[in-house]
């Protein structure tokens, strides 16, 4: 019997496959289109389709908004303890490991000192790669301390806030960090220097209950989500699912709690123009 | 009021019936029985002593919540005979969960704020379960503002589950409605004293509690979340709720062992309803002490030291 069934010649076979290197595209999370990594990291990460702000690390911001060569970091050595000696899945001792190993940081915010197109800032920065940029000690002193040196200087602060709530392993500590730090923004507001609060996403529980929403002006990054309460604690209250868009940057902007949506591309020139219309001395 | 059993009082409350009932047996004439009625009060004494000398964080916080627990108007009425309410926040609405007004305080012209909880179900739903609308703390933050102008110290009473997680709150901004009062507060120019009477819960406690002293009643607590919150997220299971208390450690001597409030005011074995008068009396003196200490420094040096102890408040290790 011949063998029919068999295949002679490989000419149908698939060659190698063409390796494609992992991570080289990537896909919007809110219009589905593919793209290329290496471009949409020119576009600052904001697809340019959609115009969605894929979030992005403390390193990026610092590049966007301070001018090359002016950057200096602060309290970088700072680092969290496990006070409480807190538990639950696992210790948060562990805990501060893992995400310091996972995040290449020491905490949840980063605090820098430079310029933005020349105007000597302070500038803070969450990063939600930390235990979801949670609020404990750590991150209130860092941003006392940074308000301090604006003080000091005196210039203007910019903090920009990415950041799921207090945290809770840190208890009462983590509370009073609310306290803490909208308590030193009074002492900036004393010496009449503007204090911008951007809020991206997700901005919500004690840190937009406290520093996020103490700005002299407040701006959110489009499709942010900012509130107090989560969408799910706000469903369950309720009773009832939650509309399209609530809490979104647009709302909160609606009901009067931003001053604008800022796209990210034009953050520093935004914030630059306001600093100097803020500075009364500018226009003697 | 009726009786309200913890789970834990349960024993203690099955032994003072008994007695009752041999007491009344014995007053009615059938058997006398003093003797033994005498011997079982000794041994209700002593386990009254044993269980609330001992009680564990969970217990602490049933009794931080207990229905008969006297609330912010309660104290109010025991303290100062002459309050006058003042309502509204001059811009949305009157929001009942949080009680405002002027007073006397011993001989002090005083600002009271406090959440107020209602008893039973009409009355916690207009209370809305001490649980503040942003017009709530509006209208605190504008009664503070009063006082300011007055130069009236503020005293304010913390008894609250937390600000309410509606809708409608986060509509009318209660993050920002927070963010105002603890910013306020935080540089008020009058004296101004917390109390935290009952649950001290979260950010819509604290949005009453910047404060130069914080003082806590033996049997309340004071937490970045409540307990079943913790334990849903922590531990997926609100039921986890006592071990989350326990992690958090969220009772007034939690809290002062870790000097983030100033003082424990005594409570009565068994808890503060058991003798309201009483824990009035011992709020009112210590809360009057403070303001008396604070009254002696000047504007600046009480806002000087009241943003250095927020300062002071956490750990970390520098490298």
């Amino acid at each position: 019997m011949p063998d029919w069934f068999k295949r002679t010649t490989d000419g149908l076979q698939p060659k190698t496959r063409k390796s494609i290197p992992d991570g080289v595209w990537i896909k919007c999370e809110s219009c589905s289109e593919s793209l290329f990594k290496k471009e949409l990291e020119r576009n600052l990460s904001v697809c340019p389709k959609c115009g969605n702000h894929f979030r992005i690390s403390s390193n990026e911001y610092i590049e966007i908004l301070l001018d090359e060569g002016s950057v200096d970091e602060h309290d970088a050595g700072l680092k969290s303890t496990d006070i409480l000696k807190f538990k639950d899945s696992i210790k948060y001792s562990d805990r501060i490991v893992k995400y310091t190993r996972k995040s290449g940081f020491k905490d949840a915010i980063r605090c820098f000192s430079g310029s933005m197109d020349g105007i000597l800032v302070q500038l803070a920065v969450m990063d939600f790669a930390f235990m979801g940029g949670s609020v404990g000690s750590v991150v209130g002193e860092k941003f006392c301390r940074a308000v301090l040196r604006a003080v000091e200087a005196p210039c203007p602060m910019v903090a920009v806030s990415c950041s799921g709530g207090m945290r809770m392993q840190e208890g009462i500590f983590s509370l009073m960090q609310m306290a803490k730090s909208s308590a030193i923004l009074t002492k900036l507001s004393a010496i009449k220097q503007p204090y911008i609060s951007i809020l991206t996403n997700p901005t919500t529980g004690g840190t937009t209950a406290s520093f996020a929403m103490l700005g002299d002006i407040n701006i959110a990054e489009p499709g942010a989500l900012i509130g107090f309460a989560g969408p799910r604690v706000i469903k369950q209250t309720i009773g009832q699912d939650l509309p399209e868009g609530f809490q979104s940057s647009d709302f909160v902007m609606e009901h009067g709690f931003m001053d604008m949506i800022v796209e990210r591309k034009e953050l520093k020139k935004r914030i630059v123009t306001l600093l100097g219309l803020l500075d009364g001395r500018s226009s003697s | 009021m009726k009786r309200h059993t913890i789970d834990f009082e349960r024993p203690l409350h099955e032994l003072e019936d008994k007695i009752n009932e041999l007491e009344k047996a014995s007053c009615d004439g059938e058997v006398k029985m003093e003797k033994e009625v005498e011997r079982l009060r000794k041994k209700m004494e002593k386990m009254r002593k044993n269980i609330y000398s001992n009680l564990n964080r969970w217990q602490r916080v049933q009794l931080a919540r207990h229905p008969n627990r006297p609330y912010t108007l309660d104290y109010i009425n025991y303290i100062s005979n002459d309050f006058i309410e003042l309502k509204g926040d001059r811009n949305f609405r009157e929001d009942e969960s949080i009680i405002a007004g002027i007073g006397h305080w011993q001989d002090l012209s005083v600002v009271i704020i406090g959440h107020q909880k209602g008893r039973g179900t009409r009355q916690n739903l207009m209370r809305n379960f001490g649980m503040p609308h942003p017009e709530g703390y509006r209208k605190a933050l504008r009664v503070m503002k009063l006082a300011e102008k007055f130069n009236l110290p503020v005293i304010t009473l913390i008894d609250t589950p937390g600000a309410y997680p509606g809708d409608k709150a986060e509509e009318r901004g209660q993050s920002s409605a927070i963010a105002e009062n603890l910013s306020f507060m935080a540089a008020l120019k009058v004296p101004i004293v917390a109390v935290v009477i009952g649950e001290g819960g979260s950010g819509g406690a604290l949005a009453l509690g910047v404060a130069d002293r914080i003082f806590m009643l033996q049997n309340s607590i004071y937490s970045v979340i409540s307990p079943e919150g913790c334990a849903s997220i922590l531990y997926r299971d609100a039921s986890h709720a006592p071990e989350a208390a326990d992690a958090m450690k969220i009772t007034a001597q939690d809290l002062l062992e870790h000097n983030v409030i100033d003082k424990i005011i005594d409570e009565p074995l068994g808890g503060a309803h058991n003798n309201p008068e009483g824990v009035a009396q011992n709020i009112s003196q210590i809360v009057y002490d403070a303001i008396i200490e604070l009254n002696g420094m000047t504007p600046e040096a009480r806002i000087e030291a009241r943003i250095d102890k927020y300062m002071k408040i956490g750990r970390w290790i520098e490298e």
